[in-house]
């Protein structure tokens, strides 16, 4: 049986650009999936698609059990979405925008007014309440956001990227609240960039990229599949990298990685805090100062990298440290998605 | 903020059967129309462009224009100024058609279109909405302008006797024109990508409309291939209307059948306008992406 979010062989074109190229998703009823991607990859035409807002041009989508292109609106009476964007009339006051959606969720006057109190409290709004939302800071409008997409308790939820641009107070704030949403048995699809968001709510995760889902599995799962630990040493004078990066290069089980600018050498080991206690001794023995060392387990972002084709260009910055391009992921992830505006574009 | 702790996560209920689709949807259109009221009480500048505007267009076209332009052989800035308010009137509610298309464009672009769309509510129930707030807006303007116009000295009944009954049908169909208007402002709206562009977009169609008309110059004195486009444009029929019921000077003689028969013709234009535009828009509305 499909589970509570569950597309097939998803396709959405604009002009040439393939938005959704045959995406593949089973999210079980009661549990969080996170879709993971840079920009442009897809994630927002996905949700836009099972939200009933985008037709997609080929592929079955099934939300709450319901054919989300034959039975569009029974679907969207199951579904809450909270977009990209803090979709709230700024000139009405933060209880109006709750009563508003609650009545086109088809609640009658007086529970859409009970329902707005009671959400205004939950999400710490009741101060608020009654001025208009232009007032409100960004987090405070996320928050009405996202109450106003909880308007009716939906049992299947949406949200995109709910915590782009909140400061990690609001962030963590969400977060409560999604926690709180989830263990009373609501179905989430999340898209996020933040690997740290989808490794702290998802429950699995579909790494998206291009248009397609490139892997899938809980968060532990994929770190394993980006293999073992690896030693990271920064040290404490430029001239020492060449010398440092040769030693390490006698420990490791593949090629090490050198951030001049930052003067990180990275390497994959096999061995542990034992082998750690050894590459000390012997950059000590050497005389090498260093600044900072430590056994390093693969994080999302290393996971990322390394399924979307990236590492392969660090192990090339280990063969020349002195290239330079950005060595930093985020940065180089976000001049990827630059070069993808166009298809960040359609998929906005 | 506290932990949500709500009750099991059920769907919205199904519309109750004594509800029903229309019933929905004119609950929906209720909804939103309410909406829009409460923000352009809050944005009350809004409504004073609405208003300024067209009181400044009476001013000017009396005091500049009144005493050179020819109505029906006489060049009395008086006969001019009892013709030119029909003709302001109906050029008034058609300017609605920029906010509209600007307001839905606004919407589409902070994403609350997509919540709508997201949202169990009839399909027609955004826009609906949107043009029946706007009415009510019109609605004020109008009423402010026609007291300015009978302060500056228009006087129904000026050239032929007129009753309260023929008046009021006046207003009823520069109402129902500037709410057929509304629709074109909101697939306006719909079709372009920024708000700004809305403005614009919604405005500089209409100078033609209003201008190759007969609301400013008596359209018997233009080129023929231009009078017959005068004669037979829709905005037009409803100053022609508006004149014959008001009583005011200048009613064309034209044999066109919209300047013969200009009450029906308003009628069947405004009418026709809003089926062919409110179709146009909501199948817009469905695919609508910011």
């Amino acid at each position: 049986m499909p589970g509570a979010i569950y597309a097939e062989a998803l396709v959405k074109t604009f002009g040439d650009v393939r938005a959704l190229d045959g995406v593949d998703l089973d999210v079980p009823e009661g549990t969080v999936l996170g879709l993971l991607g840079p920009n442009g990859a897809g994630k927002t035409t996905a949700v836009r698609c099972l939200t009933t807002l985008l037709r997609p041009d080929s592929g079955r989508a099934l939300v709450a059990g319901l054919d989300v292109l034959r039975h569009p609106n029974e679907v969207r009476r199951s579904i809450g979405l909270s977009g990209q964007f803090a979709a709230v009339d700024e000139y009405l006051t933060g209880r109006e925008n709750l009563q508003m959606v609650g009545q086109l969720y088809q609640m009658r006057s007086r529970a859409a007014k009970a329902r707005a109190v009671e959400l205004l409290d939950q999400f710490s709004l009741t101060d608020a309440a009654d001025r208009p939302a232009k007032t409100y800071s960004g987090g405070m409008r996320r928050r009405l956001d996202l109450a106003a997409a909880l308007v009716v308790s939906p049992p299947v939820m949406f949200m995109d990227e709910p915590t782009t641009g909140l400061d990690p107070r609001n962030r963590q704030l969400l977060w409560e609240v999604i926690k709180g949403l989830v263990s009373g048995g609501t179905t989430l699809l999340l898209t996020t960039q933040y690997l740290e968001e989808a490794d702290q709510l998802a429950h699995d995760i579909a790494v998206v990229d291009h248009g397609r889902v490139i892997a899938r599995g809980t968060s532990d799962d994929l770190k394993a599949r980006t293999g073992g630990e690896r030693v990271e040493v920064v040290v404490h004078a430029r001239e020492h990298l060449t010398a440092a990066a040769e030693i390490l290069g006698g420990y490791g089980k593949g090629a090490v990685s050198v951030e001049r600018h930052t003067r990180r050498l990275t390497v994959p080991v096999t061995g542990g805090p034992k082998l750690l206690a050894e590459v000390i001794r012997d950059l000590d023995g050497r005389g090498i100062e260093m600044d900072d060392v430590g056994l390093r387990r693969p994080t999302l972002d290393d996971v990322f990298l390394s399924l979307t084709g990236h590492a392969t260009e660090d192990a090339d910055t280990a063969t020349d440290p002195a290239d330079g391009t950005g060595e930093d992921p985020k940065a180089r992830r976000r001049g990827r998605g630059k070069d993808r505006g166009r298809q960040k574009e359609a998929d906005q | 903020m506290s932990a949500v702790t709500d009750p099991a996560p059920t769907p919205a209920p199904p519309p109750t059967g004594t509800v029903g689709a229309l019933g929905q949807s004119v609950r929906d259109s209720l909804v939103v129309a309410r909406r829009n009221l409460i923000r352009m009480s809050r944005i009350p500048e809004m409504l004073l462009f609405a208003v300024i505007q067209p009181v400044m267009f009476v001013v000017l076209f009396t005091y500049v224009f009144g005493g050179s332009i020819q109505v029906g052989g006489s060049t009395s800035p008086d006969v001019y100024k009892n013709f030119l308010m029909a003709g302001i009137f109906a050029q008034t509610v058609t300017f609605a058609t920029a906010g509209a298309g600007a307001g839905i464009a606004d919407d589409m672009h902070k994403g609350l279109i997509d919540r709508f769309r997201s949202l169990p509510m009839a399909r027609g129930a955004v826009l609906t909405g949107r043009t029946v707030a706007d009415l009510v807006q019109t609605s004020i303007t109008l009423a402010v302008l026609a007291v300015v116009a009978l302060i500056v000295g228009w006087r129904p009944g000026y050239a032929e006797p007129t009753g309260i009954g023929k008046v009021l049908g006046g207003f009823g169909l520069l109402l129902l024109l500037g709410y057929a208007f509304t629709w074109i402002g909101a697939l306006i709206g719909l079709s372009v990508r920024t708000p700004e562009a809305a403005t614009s977009g919604g405005l500089v169609w209409l100078f033609p409309v209003t201008f190759i008309s007969n609301a400013f110059v008596d359209s018997s004195r233009m080129t023929p291939w231009l009078r017959h486009i005068a004669d037979w444009n829709p905005f037009s029929a409803t100053v022609q209307a508006c004149r014959t019921l008001f009583g005011d000077p200048g009613v064309s003689a034209s044999t066109a059948w919209p300047m013969q028969h200009p009450v029906w013709a308003s009628l069947i234009y405004s009418v026709l306008i809003v089926a062919v535009f409110r179709t146009l828009a909501v199948r817009k509305y469905r695919s609508a992406t910011a």
